[in-house]
């Protein structure tokens, strides 16, 4: 076999020990599964009320995309604290001084949480049916909109991945992943209209990368024009990868 | 060098101002087994870290198998097994998954994968486990099923950093065992350890490291001639009496007795019996209680305060 094809079997291997790990913890079933499940119903039945929403079909259909953004970027929290725990164990030591391919570990673990992220974002399209939520562009636009969201999981993956193998414990991770992920979720376009906000917020809101791929996933669920928010997604989401994703196996080939 | 499987050669290795290792050189035969002795904070497993092609020395050169390990690495990894301090498991695959798992990576066919699973399952004494998650394993079968996870691509080299570290008496003589089989199939093992009765039982030669520099090196017999003859040693029954035990035998070694614990030793030199007899007859003069008095030859504990001036662990704590 060439190097290529025994890369993608490592990777493949990595892949099913993750996905068979994910599925004998009950927890982690709960957090990926639960987690956003109560996250659509707080929003929809306990917020929503008091938040006016001219989409038609009324806030549920606002709501979702933001939901599902936001759950694709927060599934990458598990990917950074899994890294570091495995760090910590000697996990990475013994894979690093073995023949196998040096891809592998990382690509392994993002296939995984690729697979993790888009079981738990039909999850919660199917809970979103259960409470109004429609897609309004045919079925073409609302796959698209399910892949836009897990090409963002992937690029905010990336991310994660670097601070984890950085930073090297579970705890410091797990607070540090928070720092930046719920300004960076909840100040964009996800839960509320940016107009909303204060202008000094907004200032940032409306030009954050998680505001134009949320806003270009709306505009795929409801069938509405993708105005600049498609191309912008894509420029964003591109440079995230290419700094994060080169960053990330840098890390992981120098970690102690 | 040429029967030598590995090779440090003027290894250093800097971690910003820190200076963890300040030129190591050593070999290992072919087949034979290195104790590689020192306190925590040492180098030992800086060291084995850039044998196992993990970190890049500084300067200097390594080599496992005749192959550098910073321009072969590849080709480094096809020989080495690894067993690090901490357990390198998934605790929630079975031992046999986590070994076949292994086996996969190092490009076994599955059928083969399986079948060294289970052959080194039976070898380790985990077949009774072997379908439980590693998570309820105890300490000791988690450190022989971390020891046959790094034997899996059936290794030439084996590096065991520290593999009785927090283990019970009892798991630490089976882990003995275990290495003493592995010696005995011809592996070439490079074993690092803070207990020096460990090196002493396991290695045909061992290097004492302190500070990141090797300060002696030889057989277990060639470092206890380095104290000096023979030790006359006892145990007192407090703190105080320490104190008192020392003050009545302060001249009549080579050198001033040491105290580790309770525990008083004494080098004479090659004035053994007569140096014991005067031993017995001071201490009764002064009127200490002792047990366990005996000539003895000197401990790894005495060479590595003869060599170093301190104590193994209390550098260790020293150093925590």
């Amino acid at each position: 076999m060439s190097t290529l094809t025994w890369a993608m079997a490592d990777t493949w291997i990595m892949a099913k020990r993750n996905l068979t790990v994910w599925l004998r913890v009950p927890a982690y079933l709960v957090f990926t599964v639960v987690q956003p499940t109560i996250f659509t119903l707080l929003f929809r039945y306990v917020f929503g009320g008091a938040i006016h929403s001219d989409v038609p079909g009324g806030y549920v259909n606002y709501l979702l995309p933001g939901i599902i953004g936001q759950t694709a970027a927060f599934a990458s929290m598990a990917t950074a604290i899994s890294l570091a725990v495995e760090v910590q164990k000697g996990v990475v030591d013994r894979m690093r001084a073995m023949p196998m391919a040096r891809s592998a570990f990382l690509g392994g673990r993002l296939l995984a949480d690729l697979v993790r992220m888009t079981i738990t974002i039909l999850v919660i399209v199917g809970v979103g049916y259960g409470v109004g939520f429609r897609f309004h562009g045919g079925v073409g636009r609302a796959i698209a909109m399910v892949l836009l969201a897990i090409v963002l999981g992937a690029a905010v993956c990336c991310i994660s991945a670097t601070i984890g193998l950085w930073l090297k414990d579970e705890e410091s991770t797990q607070a540090f992943g928070l720092i930046w992920m719920f300004p960076l979720t909840f100040v964009s376009s996800a839960f509320v209209e940016t107009k909303t906000m204060p202008g000094w917020l907004q200032a940032f809101a409306v030009n954050q990368p998680i505001t134009h791929v949320i806003n270009a996933m709306r505009a795929l669920a409801l069938g509405r024009p993708l105005h600049d928010d498609l191309w912008l997604s894509a420029v964003w989401l591109g440079a995230i990868f290419a700094v994060f994703a080169p960053l990330a196996v840098r890390v992981y080939k120098r970690v102690s | 060098m040429s029967d030598a499987a590995v090779v440090l050669d003027g290894i250093t290795k800097s971690f910003g101002n820190v200076e963890a290792l300040r030129g190591i050189d050593l070999a290992v035969p072919r087949g034979s087994v290195l104790g590689v002795l020192g306190p925590n904070g040492a180098g030992k497993t800086t060291a084995v870290r850039i044998l196992a092609t993990l970190l890049k020395p500084s300067s200097g050169h390594a080599y496992v198998e005749g192959h550098d390990v910073v321009r072969e690495a590849a080709a480094v990894r096809r020989q080495i097994g690894l067993t690090g301090q901490a357990t390198a498991l998934v605790d929630e695959l079975t031992g046999r998954e986590n070994l076949v798992m292994i086996g996969r990576l190092t490009h076994l066919p599955k059928p083969e994968a399986e079948a060294r699973a289970q052959a080194l399952l039976k070898q380790f004494d985990l077949d009774d486990a072997a379908d439980r998650t590693a998570k309820t394993y105890s300490g000791g079968m988690r450190r022989r099923l971390d020891l046959a996870a790094s034997l899996v691509g059936h290794p030439r080299v084996l590096f065991l950093d520290e593999p009785t570290t927090g283990l019970d008496p009892r798991s630490r003589l089976g882990m003995w065992d275990v290495i003493r089989g592995l010696v005995r199939e011809g592996t070439t093992l490079l074993l690092t350890t803070q207990y020096l009765d460990e090196a002493d039982e396991l290695a045909d030669n061992i290097v004492v490291i302190d500070r990141g520099k090797v300060i002696a090196e030889g057989t277990s017999d060639q470092l206890k001639d380095r104290v000096g003859g023979d030790v006359v040693g006892f145990s007192v029954e407090s703190a105080a009496a320490t104190a008192k035990a020392v003050d009545a035998i302060a001249n009549v070694g080579d050198t001033a007795p040491t105290v580790a614990g309770l525990d008083v030793s004494v080098a004479v030199g090659a004035r053994g019996s007569e140096a014991l007899l005067e031993v017995v007859r001071r201490l009764d003069a002064a009127g200490v209680t002792v047990s366990g008095l005996g000539i003895r030859r000197p401990s790894l504990d005495d060479v590595f305060l003869a060599l170093t001036g301190h104590v193994a662990e209390e550098a260790e704590v020293a150093s925590a």
